[in-house]
C-alpha cells in the first residue's frame, strides 16, 4: 500500500475485478483527495474503464476495500455512489435533449429529494446556482439539443455538481472540444478543485488535461504501472509505460522528387469553406492538410472526395479531370476516403466485420446480379488478415472491435479497392497509442506501394510522423506549405495559430 | 408580443395547424356563409370529444418515446363488456358508475400492455399491434359481437346532459352535452401530471434518452407501466363517451380509427421518436381532422376525398417542420 493521505476522499486498496477468469485489475491500490485532480491513463482493455464502473457503483469489485469519505463499503451501487458524491460524466453526457438546461442539471437533485411536485421555479433556482458556480452563463430555458457539444459539456458537469459532487469523473472530456474550448473547461476545473471537488480524468488525450492535474496513475494489463506527481510525466514517458515499450515513431521516408504528379488540385473554392486551393500530390507522397477547428481541412477533405460541393475549381487525377461533389465518381476513380468520426460516417455499426470490408467490393463479385459471397467474404478477409485486425471471428459485429481495429475495417474496405489516391481524416482519433504507431506504420507502407496519401489532422506529433509535406490551413486558406522534415512541434503550433 | 413574431413560433407545429384550420375555415364560410355559426362549432366540438380524449392518451404514450395502437380496442372491449354488464344485472346504475367500470377495465388492459412493454422491455409497437388484434378477438370471440341498443337508461340520460341549447335566428338548433366535459377535465389533468409533477417530467426524459433516465434514477419501468395505465384508462372513458353518445354499443365501432388519432397527435407536433409533443398542438390537430371530416362536403369536395386530404396534410403538417430542421441543420453545419 502506498502512502494514503489523512484527509483521502476514495481510497481504493487491493481491488480486484475477475471476469469469468479474466483478471480485468490486479490488486490496485488508488487514491483521491478532496480537491485533486488525478490523470487515470491506460490503453483500451488496461483496466482503466473497470475501476472507474467500480467506483460509479455499476461494477462490484470481485476483491478489496473501497472507503469514500471515511466510510467503507463492501458493496458498492449506482445509488450508493452516488450518495456518496461519486459522479460520472460519459462521454456521451446521458442528458435528455429534449429538456430545458434547468431541467437537466436539477433533474437527479428532484429525484433525490424524492419530490412529487415540479416546481419550475424551484428547479430554475437550482440550475442558475450551479452554472454561477462553475461561472459561465447558459440559458436555462434553451432545450439542450440545440446546444453546441462544449455546452452539452458544461450542463452535465453542472448536473454533477447540484447533486453535490465531491468526484467528478470525466471519460474523454476533451475529445470533441475545438481548442479554446478546451481551455475554457480547463478554468472550470480550477474552480471546481479550489472548491474542494476532486477530479479523475480518463483520457487519451493526455497533454491537454496534464496541466490542471496533480497527479498521474497509468494502468496497464489490470495492474497500476506507475503513479506519481503530474510533472515528472511527459509525453514519452506516459506512452512508455502505457504499451511498455517504446513506441518509435519512424520518420517520414524523404520524396522522391521524379514521382509524378498524381492528383492536381487548382483554384478550388467553396463560399464560406474554403477558397484559392492549390496543390499537388505526388504518386507515394503523404501530405498533410492541418489547421484549428474551423480552418477549413475537413470541408475541404469532403471536397475532394466529393462530399463537399465546390462552387468552382478543377480536380485532376492523372490526366483526368474529376466531376466536382460526387462521391461516386470520386470512388470509382480511385480515390479513397476514410472519415472523421468513422461510427457515424465510416462504419455499419449493426454489421459484421467483414461485411464492413466487402461493401466496397460488391461490384467486383457480381455476375448477372447475383452475388458471389465465397469470393467477396475470401477477398475481404485476405485485406483484414494483412492489415492485422485482430478478432477471432470476422462474422462478430464491427462493434466487438478496439477502436484502432476498426479503423483498420475502414482502411481495408478502401484498400481492396486499391485506390490511388487515400483522403485519411484524423486517421488515429480515438484510437490509443499502441495502434496508432501502428496505423502511422501502415501509412508508411501503403505510400511505398505508390498510393498518394493525404492526412487530415490537427494531431501535430502524428502530421511530423506520416507526412513530408504539411499544408497550413487557416480561415479557409492555405497559409504555409512546411516541410514535415525541418519542422519542430512548436514551430508547426505556432504557424497553425498566429 | 416579442414571442409572438420569434423564428421558432413560425416555424412550430402549431402554428402551421392552426394557420391551416384559419384557411380552411374562411374557404369554408365564403363557399357557404352559414359555415360560420354556433351550430357549426358545437358541431365540431361534440366530434372532438372522442378523439380528443383518444389523442391525449396517444400524446402522453408518444412523448414517452413509445407508440400504442390498440387503445381503440381497449376502448370498445371496455365499453362493450361494461354496457353489457350493465344491460344484463344492473341497469339501473347511475351513468358514472358505467364510466368508472369502463375506466377500470381500460386500466387493466393498459397494464397488460405496461407488463409486456415495462417488464419484458418488448418494442411498443409489437406489443401494441398485439394486444389489438387480441383484445379484439376477444371480445366478439367471448364477450360477444351482437349490437346493444338499449342502453342502460342512465347512460343514455348522460349524453342528453347538455351544457347548453339554444336556437338561432335562422331558426337551426345547437347544443353543447356535458361530455364535453369530460374532454376538458382530461386535458388538465394531462396538463397537470406532464408539467406539474415528476412523474410527468420522467415521461418526457425517458422519451428524451431511455438510457441517460436510467442513469439518473429514474424509475423507467413504473414509468412506462403508469403511461399505458393511463391511456388505457383514457381509452375506456372514450369508449363508454362514444356509446352514450351513439345511443349504442356496437363492438365492431372504433378499431381502424387509430391512425387518425395517431396522425392528428403526430400533427399536433409529438415525434414519433419520443421526448416531444404538446396539449395545444394535440387539440389543434384533432380539430383540423375533425374540421376536414365535418365540412369538406361544405366546400364542395366528396367525402371519399377525406382520406386524401388528411394525408396531404400529414405530410405538410409534419414534412415542413422536418424539412426546415433540417436544412437549418446543413446551414449550421
Amino acid at each position: 500500500m502506498d502512502f494514503v493521505p489523512e484527509n483521502a476522499l476514495v481510497i481504493m486498496e487491493g481491488v480486484t475485478k475477475n471476469y469469468d477468469g479474466v483478471v480485468a485489475l490486479d490488486n490496485v491500490d488508488f487514491t483521491v483527495s478532496p480537491g485533486e485532480a488525478v490523470c487515470l491513463v491506460g490503453e483500451n482493455g488496461s483496466g482503466k474503464s473497470t475501476l472507474i464502473k467500480i467506483l460509479a457503483g455499476v461494477e462490484q469489485a470481485t476483491s478489496g476495500r473501497i472507503t469514500i469519505g471515511g466510510k467503507v463499503y463492501d458493496t458498492l451501487s449506482p445509488r450508493l455512489s452516488a450518495a456518496a458524491g461519486v459522479m460520472v460524466i460519459f462521454q456521451d453526457f446521458s442528458l435528455f435533449p429534449n429538456l430545458s438546461v434547468a431541467e437537466n442539471i436539477a433533474f437527479s437533485t428532484q429525484l433525490g429529494k424524492n419530490r412529487r411536485l415540479f416546481n419550475k421555479k424551484h428547479v430554475y433556482e437550482i440550475a442558475r446556482k450551479t452554472l454561477d458556480r462553475v461561472g459561465v452563463d447558459i440559458d436555462l430555458g434553451t432545450i439542450v439539443e440545440t446546444l453546441p457539444v462544449a455546452h452539452k459539456q458544461l450542463v452535465a458537469i453542472c448536473r454533477a455538481l447540484a447533486s453535490n459532487a465531491r468526484l467528478i469523473i470525466m471519460d474523454e472530456p476533451t475529445t470533441a472540444l475545438t481548442e479554446r474550448e478546451v481551455s475554457i473547461l480547463l478554468d472550470i476545473i480550477r474552480r471546481l478543485k479550489k472548491d474542494g471537488v476532486a477530479v479523475i480524468f480518463v483520457s487519451h488525450k493526455l497533454a491537454e488535461v496534464l496541466e490542471v492535474s496533480e497527479k498521474v496513475v497509468i494502468l496497464r494489463n489490470g495492474k497500476k504501472v506507475a503513479q506519481g506527481p503530474a510533472s515528472t510525466f511527459d509525453a514519452a514517458s506516459l506512452t512508455r509505460n502505457m504499451t511498455g515499450r517504446d513506441v518509435a515513431e519512424a520518420s517520414p521516408r524523404p520524396i522522391d522528387p521524379s514521382a509524378p504528379v498524381l492528383l492536381h488540385v487548382k483554384d478550388l473554392h467553396k463560399e464560406g469553406a474554403f477558397e484559392n486551393i492549390n496543390f499537388d500530390l505526388h504518386e507515394g507522397e503523404v501530405l498533410g492538410v492541418s489547421g484549428l477547428l474551423g480552418s477549413g481541412r475537413t470541408p475541404l477533405a469532403k471536397a475532394l472526395f466529393g462530399l463537399v460541393v465546390p462552387e468552382k475549381g478543377m480536380i485532376k487525377l492523372g490526366d483526368k479531370s474529376i466531376v466536382l461533389g460526387d462521391p461516386l465518381t470520386a470512388a470509382a476513380a480511385g480515390i479513397g476516403y476514410v472519415p472523421e468520426d468513422r461510427l457515424t460516417e465510416g462504419l455499419f455499426l449493426t454489421q459484421s466485420i467483414v461485411r464492413n470490408v466487402s461493401i466496397g467490393r460488391l461490384d467486383n463479385h457480381q455476375n448477372a446480379g447475383l452475388l458471389n459471397m465465397k469470393s467477396l467474404f475470401r477477398e475481404s478477409g485476405d485485406w483484414l488478415k494483412r492489415l492485422k485486425v485482430k478478432t477471432p471471428d470476422i462474422g462478430s459485429p464491427v462493434t466487438s472491435l478496439s477502436g484502432g481495429n476498426q479503423q483498420r475495417v475502414v482502411l481495408s474496405r478502401w484498400l481492396s479497392r486499391a485506390p490511388k489516391v487515400l483522403i485519411l481524416n484524423g486517421p488515429s482519433v480515438g484510437v490509443d497509442v499502441g495502434s496508432k504507431s501502428e496505423i502511422h506504420d501502415i501509412i508508411h507502407e501503403l505510400a511505398l506501394s505508390g498510393i498518394g496519401i493525404i492526412v487530415i489532422s490537427d494531431d501535430l506529433p502524428e502530421l511530423l510522423a506520416t507526412c513530408q509535406r504539411i499544408l497550413v490551413m487557416k480561415s479557409g486558406v492555405i497559409t504555409d506549405e512546411v516541410s514535415g522534415k525541418n519542422i519542430t512541434e512548436d514551430e508547426l503550433a505556432r504557424r497553425m495559430a498566429s | 408580443m416579442k414571442k409572438l413574431f420569434s423564428k421558432s413560433f413560425w416555424i412550430r407545429n402549431e402554428t402551421l395547424v392552426a394557420i391551416v384550420i384559419i384557411a380552411f375555415i374562411i374557404i369554408a364560410s365564403i363557399s357557404d356563409p352559414r359555415f360560420l355559426s354556433m351550430p357549426t362549432l358545437t358541431d365540431l366540438l361534440r366530434g372532438g370529444i372522442v378523439l380528443g380524449i383518444f389523442a391525449v392518451g396517444v400524446m402522453v404514450v408518444l412523448i414517452s418515446g413509445g407508440i400504442d395502437v390498440s387503445f381503440t380496442a381497449v376502448a370498445v372491449f371496455a365499453m362493450y363488456t361494461t354496457t353489457l354488464f350493465l344491460v344484463t344485472f344492473v341497469p339501473e346504475l347511475s351513468w358514472y358508475w358505467a364510466f368508472g367500470i369502463s375506466m377500470l377495465i381500460g386500466a387493466a388492459l393498459g397494464a397488460i400492455n405496461g407488463i409486456f412493454i415495462a417488464w419484458f422491455g418488448l418494442p411498443t409497437l409489437i406489443v401494441t399491434l398485439g394486444t389489438l388484434s387480441i383484445y379484439r378477438g376477444f371480445l366478439l370471440t367471448f364477450v360477444g359481437s351482437k349490437l346493444i341498443s338499449n342502453l342502460p337508461p342512465d347512460m343514455r340520460d348522460f349524453s342528453r346532459l347538455m351544457m347548453f341549447r339554444n336556437t338561432n335566428a335562422d331558426g337551426s338548433f345547437y347544443s353543447l352535452p356535458w361530455a364535453f366535459a369530460a374532454l376538458v377535465i382530461v386535458v388538465i389533468i394531462t396538463w397537470f401530471i406532464l408539467y406539474r409533477t415528476t412523474l410527468g417530467r420522467s415521461i418526457f426524459a425517458i422519451g428524451g434518452s431511455i438510457e441517460s433516465a436510467r442513469r439518473i434514477g429514474i424509475n423507467v419501468r413504473a414509468t412506462q407501466f403508469f403511461v399505458y395505465v393511463y391511456v388505457g384508462t383514457l381509452a375506456g372513458l372514450a369508449g363508454i363517451i362514444y356509446a352514450s353518445m351513439s345511443r349504442v354499443a356496437n363492438p365492431f365501432d372504433l378499431v381502424g380509427l387509430e391512425l387518425s388519432v395517431i396522425a392528428a397527435v403526430v400533427l399536433g407536433g409529438a415525434r414519433l421518436i419520443g421526448g416531444y409533443g404538446t396539449l395545444t398542438g394535440t387539440l389543434l390537430g384533432v380539430a383540423l381532422i375533425v374540421i376536414v371530416r365535418n365540412s369538406l362536403i361544405v366546400i364542395g369536395i366528396p367525402s371519399t376525398w377525406q382520406s386524401v386530404a388528411i394525408g396531404v396534410l400529414i405530410l405538410v403538417g409534419t414534412g415542413l417542420p422536418a424539412w426546415q430542421a433540417k436544412r437549418a441543420a446543413a446551414r449550421a453545419s
